[in-house]
């Protein structure tokens, strides 16, 4: 089974906190070929969200067009030096992932 | 009855409270996702009909909404794209490139404490408008960009 790492950083400054996820995901678009001219099976997430200390904050809904390994940078407010901030993905084979971290001083 | 609805209707029986607060408040689903992918929006092929899946072909011009994309692009695989709301009430972004196969790259929405500023990095299959739809106290606005791109992100 394929990994899927994910890299999450959450900086508090003020009272915003900045979190940039960085998933290891191939987005793949269904539109490519492959050195044999066979196209590749589209592969990519579709429902990406962000939790705060367990409460859904965010809720994205993607498309082929995110680029590979994306980079998603949100703002939240309202969290805490040592919050829990957590990130899920599920994409369109079923695939999921998760990653979490903890909010430190930006 | 729009195809998003109709979806929404369908899945009424697994889709839980949510769901049912939708139909049963707005009948549309513009101020919740309802925790559902919309398939008619995201495989939309043209502009158009993307915007229409949304319930955004009323979009109007704002100028509340900062958009932030590269005037040219070297690499259409890879756009930095970041969308920040001023409109008051914003519950939702999406994220248009027209010339795109399927031009809805992205929604992102909003719930408690998210600020309206998400930043995403995108694919160009060519120089393309990039369309930023925001959704705020149950109205849509828009504003967009031209990326020039000199490289294609898609296809190959």
């Amino acid at each position: 089974m394929a990994s899927y790492p994910i890299r999450i950083r959450a900086l508090l400054k003020g009272d915003v906190t900045s979190i940039t996820a960085i998933v290891s995901h191939p987005m793949e678009t269904g539109l490519r070929k492959d050195d044999a001219g066979k196209t590749i099976p589209p592969q990519y997430i579709q429902v990406l969200t962000v939790e705060l200390n367990g409460k859904k904050v965010m809720e994205s809904h993607l498309n082929t067009a995110v680029s590979t390994n994306p980079v998603f940078n949100f703002k939240i407010k309202g969290a805490k030096l040592g919050d829990k901030i957590v990130v899920n993905w599920v994409d369109n084979t079923g695939e999921k992932g998760s990653g979490e971290t903890t909010v430190i001083p930006g | 009855m729009n195809v998003t609805r109709r979806n929404i209707l369908k899945h009424l029986g697994t889709g839980g409270a949510l769901a049912a607060l939708v139909v049963s408040g707005l009948m549309r689903p513009i101020a919740a996702f309802a925790g559902q992918w919309s398939k008619p929006s995201f495989e939309s092929k043209d502009m158009a009909a993307a915007m229409k899946n949304l319930d955004a072909a009323a979009a109007v011009d704002s100028k509340d909404i900062v958009l932030t994309a590269p005037a040219i692009a070297e690499n259409g695989a890879v756009v930095p794209v970041s969308v920040v709301s001023n409109i008051p009430n914003t519950t939702r972004i999406s994220i248009l490139v027209e010339k795109n196969p399927f031009p809805l790259a992205g929604s992102f929405e909003m719930t408690e404490g998210a600020l309206p500023d998400v930043g995403v990095r995108l694919k160009f299959s060519q120089t393309s408008n990039v369309r930023a739809v925001v959704f705020a106290g149950g109205k849509a606005y828009m504003t967009q960009k031209e990326v020039k791109v000199t490289a294609g992100g898609c296809g190959g």
